[in-house]
């Protein structure tokens, strides 16, 4: 299976040519990192070319690495019934540059871009209809990036005076707890603490007979 | 007689609406009574499931599986399960297997049962309801007997299932095996032939081949529309690969045929589950890994390091390595994918869920376009979606 996928990856970064930044296996999955403006072509060419056949476009995702010069990543699953096999297609983008719209590749694009415009503020050109869809009527943010607060900024409320629900600003009774799990002194982590160096080694035979 | 001009009708179908399947809000342009664009307004049911897992333990995010579909709610655990056993490398016991298949099983009859009677009252019969309910309830006993709840089970774990089936259990089910097809056939007796039913569902909402694939389509869904796809036989996992059963195609596509896809689907779910109820091998139900599942009670008692395992478990719950993957599964309504991106924390760094619900009820402009209203209705129950996944 690996090999096949391994074949498949070259096959497509021969086809694309140097639009296709990486393609590699990894967990028995192939994923084709390609540039942004190569993304219909992509598409494209892994519905339609028949060594390729992924008739389905299963899920479009966005993820956050806000560490990174162009911080989300869209993530595309395609899936073919024909070859029984999927394939991951990334691609990287920043806040302001906008991604070209899958929707006229594969018409299930249209709400998962929706979505990740919705959660994460990824901008699609050419989507015929890039509303909010699971976020409130009028929300502000984009709830899923890593910046934006598990608690959220606003919180609702009935209010009795005015005969209508009214947003407030989140109150907190508590601080929001974090642990830090990655500290070797405190997490269950597999580093090695000073001092454990030889905990592992095998300890030197003991002496034959007795002393 | 003078020129009058025609507006079209903008018109709201729920968000309180017993047709809307929860809390769907649907904008409709009518030009009459035929629906010119359907507009749904979803994430009226958004809970936030997938920023909240981010700020959970592996083992804390399980539970928020069982509250997507709540209909069958094991099924999604069972994704979950999958895509952090991966990253993590585990193996999961004989036993372990079966009795997950075997659950999944039951949580697609839960599921088939629950839509094809809500389907039926939609369209206007009453009675599939009263007699698939009964039955739910029975399965769902099923589901208390193992897990101690009936709905929010939180059974399927990485690394196989939370404790081993009580005494006699199996039986029961077995012998159960044997009384469900008779309430098929009951509800088969009511509604295949029906000719109210026939004429609310044959021809509605026709969706051919290489449309339900543009759509994404998935499950009944696709197979109603004439593609022979099943995970479970395609891909299989767990140990699906050692059952004999068929997988159900329809041939027209539209809403009958959907229904029909899913009633012939619980005739093959119970075939599944009475070998599942055979074969059952013995043995352990969960890895023996400590870093991942914890230490037998009384191991506890005795061990010093088991205590530990089961205190750092709990607490801090384990790490998984750094990765990516995507581990889907046949769901009762379609293809129930978990994209997993682990950075070596003791949290998911990112976990989306892709529900098969959300691709089905994207394409409801499509479908309804230039039908009837109450067909809109028939299409919206031949869908069957539940909110609690689409909206996560």
């Amino acid at each position: 299976m690996t090999e096949t996928l391994k074949e498949l990856g070259d096959y497509v970064a021969q086809a694309l040519g140097s639009s296709v930044l990486k393609a590699e296996v990894l967990q028995g999955e192939l994923i084709v990192t390609v540039a942004r403006d190569a993304l219909i072509p992509t598409l494209t060419l892994l519905r339609d070319d028949p060594k390729c056949r992924f008739e389905q476009l299963m899920d479009v995702c966005g993820a956050d690495y806000p560490e990174r010069a162009e911080r989300f990543e869209v993530i595309y699953h395609l899936l073919s019934l024909a070859h029984i096999r999927r394939v991951r297609v990334k691609i990287a983008t920043g806040e302001q540059t906008p991604v070209p719209s899958a929707t006229g590749v594969f018409s299930s694009a249209n709400w998962f871009e929706r979505e990740a415009w919705d959660l994460y503020g990824i901008l699609f050109s050419d989507h015929p209809d890039l509303r909010r869809i699971l976020t409130d009527y009028g929300f502000e943010g984009h709830p899923l990036r890593k910046d934006f607060p598990l608690t959220g900024f606003v919180e609702l409320r009935y209010d009795d005076e005015k005969k209508r629900v009214v947003y407030d600003k989140v109150k907190l009774q508590q601080d929001f707890r974090t642990f830090d799990f990655m500290s070797p002194w405190e997490g269950m982590t597999r580093q090695i603490l000073p001092g454990d160096e030889k905990a592992n080694v095998a300890s030197p035979p003991k002496p034959e007979g007795k002393a | 007689m003078p020129e009058q001009q025609i507006k079209n009708l903008t018109m709201n179908f729920g968000p309180q609406h017993p047709a809307a399947h929860g809390v769907l809000r649907l904008v409709l342009e009518m030009d009459g009574e035929v629906v010119e664009r359907a507009d749904p307004h979803i994430g009226l049911l958004h809970r936030g499931t997938e920023k909240l897992i981010e700020y959970k333990t592996y083992l804390q995010a399980v539970p928020y599986f069982d509250r997507l579909d709540y209909v069958a709610p094991m099924n999604q655990e069972h994704a979950f399960a999958l895509a952090t056993e991966r990253l993590l490398g585990l193996k999961v016991p004989a036993r372990g297997q079966y009795i997950r298949v075997l659950y999944c099983e039951i949580g697609r009859l839960l599921n088939h049962l629950l839509n094809v009677t809500t389907f039926a009252i939609d369209i206007g019969a009453i009675t599939p309801a009263l007699w698939g309910f009964e039955e739910r309830e029975v399965l769902m006993e099923f589901y208390e007997r193992a897990s101690g709840a009936r709905l929010h089970a939180a059974y399927f774990r990485p690394g196989g299932v939370h404790q081993d089936l009580p005494a006699g259990l199996l039986d029961d089910i077995h012998k159960y095996c044997g009384r469900l097809p008779k309430v098929i056939d009951d509800l088969e007796n009511l509604l295949t032939e029906n000719r109210i039913f026939k004429q609310r569902t044959v021809d509605i909402g026709i969706v051919d081949r290489k449309d339900a694939l543009d759509w994404g389509f998935s499950g009944p869904m696709l197979r109603a529309s004439g593609v022979a796809w099943d995970l479970r036989k395609q891909q299989p996992y767990d140990t699906y690969a050692d059952f004999d059963f068929d997988v159900p195609i329809g041939k027209t596509g539209d809403c009958y045929a959907r229904y029909l896809v899913r009633m012939e689907e619980m005739r093959q779910s119970l075939r599944i589950i009475r070998q599942a109820c055979e074969k059952m091998p013995g043995g352990p139900v969960v890895t023996d890994d400590r870093k991942v599942a914890p230490p037998p009670r009384a191991e506890m008692k005795r061990s010093m390091e088991a205590l530990i395992h089961h205190f750092k478990l709990y607490t801090e719950g384990y790490h998984v390595p750094a990765g990516e993957t995507y581990a889907a599964v046949e769901a009762p309504k379609g293809e129930f994918g978990v994209y997993l991106v682990a950075d070596g924390s003791n949290k998911p760094y990112r976990c989306k869920i892709r529900a098969p619900g959300f691709a089905h009820l994207s394409s409801l402009d499509f479908q309804s376009k230039g039908h009837m209203l109450a067909d809109a209705v028939a299409i919206i129950g031949s869908m069957d979606i539940v909110f609690g996944e689409i909206d996560r």
